[in-house]
């Protein structure tokens, strides 16, 4: 009955999804037999008694308690079976294992963002591992929406305000298409993601060197994605304005005077050095407080920032 | 002797004494009557008008997905689109349909009463729903609303728009629903015929009752509900954004403890019919009466308690959503006992396959499909998987549509004869029928796959894997739409003859069927006295209403 399967579902890539699919085919079956009984006997009663003559007088068949409690009790206990089934299944699906690699999702209107344990990040497209357990932690920075996985069948609503959890184990490597189920708005319908699930060496990679987007993204674009992502904006402001940092705008070329009194030009290489070890020049007027990126930027990011930073004119 | 022994005719009443409730009063008599079956003849062309707007929107909605990306109408369009639609066809269509139209007109005749039992406030519920209806139809042309009919926090508090408005609409509508709800109540209760216990009482009448008891009880929380949602909106007190400390979720608690009961409210007096229906065209007493009646009130109870199974994505605790399937489950069971009570209720009867029977056989195919689809829903894992899909659309669909809207069907072809005094065209009326079936099992059942394959609901445009399906469901509106234009066609008709309707064209036990077609104003010219059940068909018909010729 796999051409039954195929045809109703799409591709199951983990176990759970093809339990699913089972207790689905399964119900299918058994709807299918009561179904077939319903419309039997819609359509033959109707036509084994039809009206001959009219003013006829018809038996008086009002009770049969044999036949009542038939039909009362062999559905109750299907239903009770399937039930069971059902909370099985899902309970099972929802206990997460104690290893598994968790990543932060950010929804908002209309776009979901990733930040892996070290640190990565990637907008619409979520990387994990094949055969491992994962456990995706979603909070909602707007309305809510809703992380769809068909191919894995689980999905939750992602609410503002509050952290859900949704933990699977992916077992087919390749990309999966992920939806918004949960209506939010104009670009309900273009609120999609692809599920990366990767072989062991793709995932290295991927942490190592960043999602595809970043190898071809235009480096202004990326710096500008880097700058907004990775907590850039928080201390440096792009309008001039003074924060806890110097203000990006108009900074590239710039000679600042540093707190132990020596002067700098804001040039490729101190960018570069600011980002990787902060404390090490510090502009006078500022507080030596920015933590080092060592290791959560990647290179092209790095010129991104810098490219970026050149923009801003 | 005829001329000194005055019958009580001639002594007590003028000249309007024999005139039908169609033709006694002039237009501002209709405006403020309290006579109950002018009340109902007014909510149906209402409430008719309502569906023809609501399914303008569903054709629209239909034509934009018939291909993938910008077919008519823009994202915002669309969503407006469907917003309408479902909360049209809801709030405006379903909810009132039976009870306020077919119910206010046939109830107290089934009774053998001469009204409800507050006829003025039965004058009032329909200017509220007139009211309610205005007020949406102005939110509609001034700007239009595009959070779902669900009115979901904290997009429907966040979004621009007249959504104050049209929750205000929804909040009035309620109102007309409970005082419809509290004197069906009341008229049951007290206006009973001399000689009709409550077990000697047409079924149409406990589905009623049911559908009474739960608009009393459940609408207040809607009201509520919409009251702080505008609360929310106009003054930022802080319930359900939880920008402002407030609790999305418990939203969608309040909206669904109102709105699963209203699933009830709206496919129970749909049941409510069909047990009237099938009968009486079939002729035969109905099986397993008791059950029904008791079944109807079972549901009525157990829909309080399953609001949750709506939720099972929503981050609500697991504990509490296993009991809500289970519950949910439970539901199933009194409807599965009342689809197999119509089916041996047909055994050995003699039945007739005019068109309210049709659109009754009709209803237990359809109703059948959507009871069982629920069953995959019930289900906790699969239900994750299908929740938001289009499984869910189709599911319901087949419910509110394939079987309370057919139901509806039924019925106004059943007492359409009582209502205008006139008979429809059989054969268009089956004509009718044919592209209703036919065209709505092409728009639903392809949307079963389409859930079940992933297609997220509410979607303005989709993935090309799913443009086959999609085209199949479109071309399906477009028949069940030509159904209904078939059926406005021979309706419209029928009121242009004569009135040629018999008093009892199905050969009915009922009170209801006691009366002239159109009934007189004050419904009998005597109190009638129940002398029989109203399905003995097994027995002479021995008429309750002194006079009655068929």
């Amino acid at each position: 009955m796999n051409w039954l399967r195929d045809w109703m579902m799409p591709l199951a890539a983990s176990e759970h999804a093809k339990k699913v699919d089972d207790l689905y085919i399964f119900t299918f079956w058994l709807m299918l037999a009561f179904f077939i009984l319903i419309v039997y006997l819609t359509v033959l009663f109707p036509l084994k008694y039809k009206r001959k003559k009219e003013g006829v007088m018809t038996i008086n068949f009002s009770h049969n308690l044999a036949l009542e409690l038939a039909w009362s009790v062999i559905p109750l206990i299907l239903v009770i079976g399937l039930f069971f089934w059902g909370f099985n299944d899902y309970v099972e699906s929802r206990v997460h294992q104690n290893d598994a690699i968790e990543v932060h999702v950010t929804a908002n209107k209309w776009n979901w963002a990733f930040e892996y344990p070290d640190g990565s990040r990637s907008i619409k497209a979520l990387h994990v591992p094949v055969n491992k357990p994962v456990r995706l932690i979603l909070t909602s920075e707007d309305v809510l929406h809703a992380f769809f996985i068909p191919a894995l069948r689980t999905k939750t609503d992602v609410i503002p305000g509050r952290y859900v959890e949704l933990p699977f184990t992916a077992t087919v490597a390749g990309k999966h298409q992920v939806f918004c189920a949960e209506y939010c708005g104009r670009g309900h319908s273009g609120m999609f993601a692809e599920l990366y699930v990767d072989t062991p060496e793709q995932y290295e990679t991927f942490l190592k060197e960043g999602p595809e987007e970043f190898k071809t993204m235009p480096l202004v674009e990326l710096g500008k994605f880097t700058y907004n992502e990775a907590g850039c904006k928080s201390c440096h402001t792009i309008d001039g304005t003074k924060s806890e940092g110097p203000s990006f705008k108009n900074l590239w070329g710039k000679s600042e005077k540093l707190r132990d009194g020596s002067s700098v030009t804001v040039d490729e290489s101190y960018i570069r050095e600011s980002i990787l070890n902060p404390t090490a020049k510090v502009v006078a007027g500022y507080e030596p407080v920015m933590p080092s990126f060592q290791g959560l930027l990647r290179d092209r990011q790095i010129l991104g920032v810098i490219e970026y930073i050149k923009s801003l004119k | 002797m005829a001329d000194i022994v005055a019958t009580p005719k001639s002594q007590s009443h003028g000249d309007h004494y024999d005139v039908d409730y169609l033709n006694d009063g002039s237009l501002l008599s209709w405006l403020t009557t309290v006579d109950h079956k002018k009340l109902g003849v007014m909510y149906l062309w209402s409430i008719l008008f309502m569906f023809f707007l609501g399914g303008v929107f569903a054709l629209l909605v239909r034509l934009e997905l018939m291909n993938p990306g910008q077919t008519i109408m823009t994202a915002e369009q669309y969503n407006k689109a469907f917003t309408l639609h479902g909360a049209i066809m809801v709030f405006l269509v379903i909810i009132p349909s039976i009870p306020a139209a077919l119910g206010n007109f046939a109830l107290p005749l089934m009774l053998g009463a001469k009204d409800v039992a507050f006829p003025r406030l039965n004058l009032l519920s329909f200017w509220i729903y007139v009211t309610g209806a205005i007020i949406a139809t102005v939110a509609m042309v001034t700007g239009g609303v595009d959070t779902g009919w669900t009115f979901y926090t904290p997009y429907s508090t966040t979004t621009d728009g007249p959504v104050a408005l049209m929750t205000f609409a929804a909040f009035v509508l309620g109102f007309s629903s409970i005082l419809t709800g509290v004197n069906f109540v009341a008229t049951v209760h007290k206006l009973r015929a001399p000689g009709m216990g409550w077990f000697k009482m047409p079924l149409f009448v406990w589905g009623i009752y049911a559908t009474a008891i739960i608009q009393v009880l459940a609408t207040p929380v809607l009201a509520i509900t919409l009251l702080l949602l505008i609360f929310e909106r106009l003054f930022g007190v802080g319930v359900f954004d939880p920008k402002l400390g407030g609790d999305p979720v418990l939203f969608q608690h309040f909206f669904w403890f109102y709105s699963h009961p209203a699933v009830y409210i709206m496919i129970l007096p749909g049941m409510a019919i069909i047990s009237e229906v099938i009968p009486t065209m079939s002729q035969k007493v109905f099986f397993g009466y008791k059950a029904t009646a008791f079944s109807s009130v079972a549901i009525a109870i157990v829909s309080f308690v399953v609001w949750g199974h709506h939720m099972f994505t929503s981050g609500q605790s697991q504990l509490a959503g296993a009991i809500f399937s289970f519950l949910t489950f439970l539901v199933g069971i009194p409807s599965a006992i009342k689809v197999f009570n119509w089916i041996t209720t047909m055994y050995k009867g003699s039945i007739s396959l005019a068109a309210p029977m049709l659109y009754a056989l009709m209803f237990l195919i359809l109703f059948g499909i959507g009871g069982l689809t629920g069953i995959f829903l019930g289900t906790m894992s699969v239900d994750i998987h299908l929740h938001d899909t289009y499984f869910v659309v189709a599911h319901f669909h087949y419910v509110m549509m394939g079987s309370t809207l057919i139901a509806f069907l039924a019925g106004l072809h059943f007492w359409w004869p009582k209502m205008f005094g006139r008979m429809y065209n059989e054969r268009a009326a089956q004509i009718a029928a044919f592209f209703v079936f036919i065209g709505f099992n092409a728009t639903f059942l392809p949307q079963f796959l389409l859930g079940s394959r992933g297609m997220p609901r509410r979607y303005y445009d989709y993935l090309p894997e799913f443009t086959p399906l999609h085209q199949v469901s479109t071309v399906g509106s477009w028949l069940l739409g030509l159904g209904f234009v078939i059926m406005a066609g021979y309706l419209f008709a029928s009121l242009r003859k004569k009135m040629d309707a018999p008093s009892n064209p199905w050969h009915a036990r009922t009170l209801d069927w006691q009366t002239s077609s159109p009934p007189i104003t004050h419904n009998f010219h005597e109190i009638p006295v129940l002398k029989q059940g109203p399905y003995d068909y097994f027995k002479p018909f021995e008429p309750s209403v002194e006079g009655y010729h068929e």
